[in-house]
């Protein structure tokens, strides 16, 4: 694993294991805020810097931690960073686009208890990738996750338009849709071979 | 959730509104991540429910413990400190029980932490009320959660592998659907039983008011 080169590294985590299509996380923001096109690209990119930030803090964190022998508290510390961090997106998104802090509501928040924040910071730990390796792991994780909303908020929006029976509306078309996606993913299987 | 002007839930009310008027997999779809990273088998789906209800009584009876204590503007902090302090407890709780389990959970056991159900709970329930009732509430809602992945897991496992919990069901003949233990069957399947809750909730009131079902029908 710690030998895979940084391109593997970042098109296996873009594409054949998708944070969301393939690896289920950060789903609730998926679900939830990919139903329009023009709050999915702000969304991914707040998640993304998230992402970043707190893959960087987690390498440092990891280092402290081991050194003083005190892995139980691993898991606290990660997640009191990522707190912090979204804290900080929030107050400087409140102070420079007040618009679109509102439009993304409830789950700006909310990306604290976003699985694929943390989810970069355990997976990193757990392949032991070297700092660079662990950005480019961020940055894939970002891209990834923006990407699948992008895709399924272009979808959601032509869905708009589409004669849905009652019956199938609301969450249960787009998890179908989601599995479409993914199957469509699953043809990048293998890409990068950093599994 | 109590509403204001109705008679106050009883602790039966309380235990079975997780199971099944707020069911947290199929009413509310919170916890959506490890419900389908990990439900590939009954057995792991069943592990993570178990793990993911310990959390949930530990941090509610602490939660609303220190309901009195807690400032209000830290209290989310505080509410996921505490719920990482359980976490870890699991995590290191399975290790020990089953280092098979752990590796077939991998990270997901530390995701519990993130788990937006398990947040919801402590936010909503726990802080407001006394710890007798926020037991009870977390103990409904955590076996509800694994009634889910369970339904979850299962249907994964007899139609990816053709068996349930590791026994074989249908004879050397089946031809297993691999694609329901990969990423795209999870999404499928808990469609499918948003699905079907849909149509067993929309069909429901049809016998009493047929005019009505028919009106609503002709909009989809």
């Amino acid at each position: 694993m710690a030998e895979a080169t940084l391109t593997q590294i970042f098109l296996a985590t873009v594409l054949a294991n998708n944070f969301v299509l393939a690896m289920f996380l950060g789903l609730c923001p998926f679900i939830g805020v990919s139903g329009r096109l023009n709050t999915a690209l702000p969304m991914g990119a707040a998640t993304s810097f998230v992402m970043l930030v707190a893959s960087l803090c987690a390498y440092g964190l990891n280092y402290l931690v081991t050194v003083f022998e005190l892995e139980f508290l691993r898991l606290i510390s990660y997640i009191v960073i990522i707190a912090s961090a979204v804290q900080l997106v929030e107050m400087v998104m409140k102070k420079y686009s007040p618009a679109l802090f509102r439009a993304l509501g409830i789950y700006l928040p909310l990306i604290t208890t976003n699985c694929a924040i943390l989810g970069v910071a355990l997976f990193q730990t757990a392949r032991e990738y070297s700092l660079a390796q662990a950005l480019v792991f961020a940055l894939g994780a970002g891209a990834g996750f923006t990407l699948a909303l992008l895709l399924m908020a272009g979808l959601r929006e032509r869905l708009n338009l589409a004669g849905v029976p009652n019956v199938v509306q609301g969450t249960a078309l787009s998890l179908m849709l989601a599995g479409l996606l993914s199957l469509a993913f699953m043809g990048f299987a293998g890409l990068g071979a950093g599994e | 959730m109590v509403i204001p002007g109705q008679t106050p839930p009883t602790n039966l009310d309380e235990f079975l509104e997780g199971i099944w008027k707020q069911n947290p997999v199929f009413v509310m779809v919170l916890g959506l991540c490890p419900a389908l990273a990990v439900t590939v088998s009954a057995v792991n789906a069943l592990a993570m429910g178990a793990a993911t209800t310990f959390v949930l009584l530990g941090s509610a009876l602490l939660v609303s413990l220190m309901r009195r204590i807690v400032p209000r503007e830290v209290r989310i902090a505080t509410y996921i400190v505490i719920i990482a302090t359980f976490v870890t407890i699991v995590d290191y709780l399975i290790a020990a029980i089953s280092l098979e389990l752990y590796e077939a959970l991998g990270a997901f056991i530390q995701l519990i932490v993130v788990n937006c159900m398990i947040l919801g709970r402590a936010e909503a329930h726990a802080s407001k009320f006394a710890p007798g009732r926020a037991l009870i509430n977390a103990l409904g809602m955590g076996i509800g959660f694994s009634i889910g992945l369970f339904a979850l897991g299962s249907v994964r496992e007899i139609l990816g592998a053709g068996t349930l919990f590791g026994v074989p069901l249908f004879g050397p003949d089946f031809q297993p659907w691999v694609v329901m233990v990969l990423p795209p069957g999870g999404f499928f399947v808990l469609g499918a039983w948003l699905l079907l809750f849909n149509w067993w909730r929309n069909r429901k009131p049809a016998p009493r008011e047929p005019v009505v079902a028919a009106g609503e029908a002709s909009h989809g």
